[in-house]
């Protein structure tokens, strides 16, 4: 074994032995954190307070299975993971049918024109800058991201924060949100499409 | 390919910024890479729609994927109510 992998190892066994499980200090510690990471991903900040609130309850309720392997913090934003996907999924399975349709019909044509594709001249894309990387990594950029990608659909922004924050793979998203692969990647261009306009009127 | 074929490419840009999309975050043909590239050497507008898609996706998860701050802070009062809530449990058990 390569010397550096037995550092590795080594060093996971330390930094495991420390997790510790303190449900009277979750508040203090992650409350805050678990509001920022729930708000990220669902249009509703007083659905994202009652998540909060659930998932200590919930974790409270099985901090006996807590293996000290993960960090507390881990353990506590997989919990409300699970929580939000359920949500993701409640919603997809009541308004796929109908955004299936808005997709299909006059939503696709906000963009692009029926009959040959073609950009309509109002919405093209024109440069504003965001080419340039270091300009928009500022706070004022940061609000209007969030603005704007609060201004998708559920269903859009859900696979959209599971694709390009989580990390998930995309036989991963559909499945958890029993979408269609070819729905889903209507999802993401539509998502993307209707994000960057958004940031272009809003910076501009 | 025939001639029609690539004018319907050439020219569709839907098609071609769905492309854009996947092959970020996923893979697309030899083929596509093909129309896509077709595409974007005649289509300035497209062009700038890829640029700025690229830099989205990095800035997406730059921001959001570790975030260092807590951008949305609880108010007080509820998390003391939940502070309650949770020693209420603990002490029950």
């Amino acid at each position: 074994m390569p010397e550096s992998q037995i550092h590795t190892e080594k060093n996971q066994k330390e930094v495991t032995s420390v997790h510790i499980c303190d449900p009277r200090r979750w508040v203090t510690k992650h409350a805050d954190y678990l509001y920022s990471y729930a708000v990220t991903r669902i249009n509703d900040e007083e659905l994202a307070r009652d998540l909060v609130q659930e998932t200590f309850l919930a974790a409270l309720e099985k901090v006996g299975k807590f293996e000290s392997r993960s960090s507390e913090s881990t353990w506590l934003t997989a919990i409300m993971k699970n929580k939000i996907v359920d949500i993701y999924r409640k919603k997809s399975s009541g308004l796929l049918k109908r955004q299936e349709v808005r997709m299909e019909d006059q939503d696709s044509d906000d963009f692009f024109e029926a009959e040959d594709g073609h950009w309509k001249v109002q919405c093209q894309p024109q440069a504003f800058g965001l080419e340039v990387h270091d300009l928009f990594a500022g706070k004022e950029f940061e609000h209007i991201l969030r603005h704007c990608m609060q201004k998708l659909p559920t269903l859009w922004l859900s696979v959209f924060t599971m694709k390009h924050i989580d990390e998930e793979t995309t036989e991963a998203i559909c499945s958890e949100l029993k979408v269609t692969a070819s729905n889903y990647w209507v999802m993401i261009h539509r998502a993307k499409v209707n994000l960057r306009e958004c940031l272009q009127k809003n910076w501009i | 390919m025939n001639e029609s074929e690539i004018k319907k490419i050439a020219y569709n840009c839907k098609k071609a910024t769905f492309l854009i999309e996947k092959k970020q975050v996923g893979s697309i043909t030899i083929r596509e890479k093909l129309e896509l590239k077709i595409h974007l050497a005649g289509c300035s507008v497209c062009r700038i729609f890829e640029q700025q898609s690229i830099v989205i996706n990095k800035l997406v998860h730059d921001l959001f994927h570790e975030p260092k701050v807590n951008e949305f802070k609880l108010d007080d009062d509820f998390k003391r109510e939940l502070q309650v809530r949770i020693e209420e449990k603990l002490d029950k058990e």
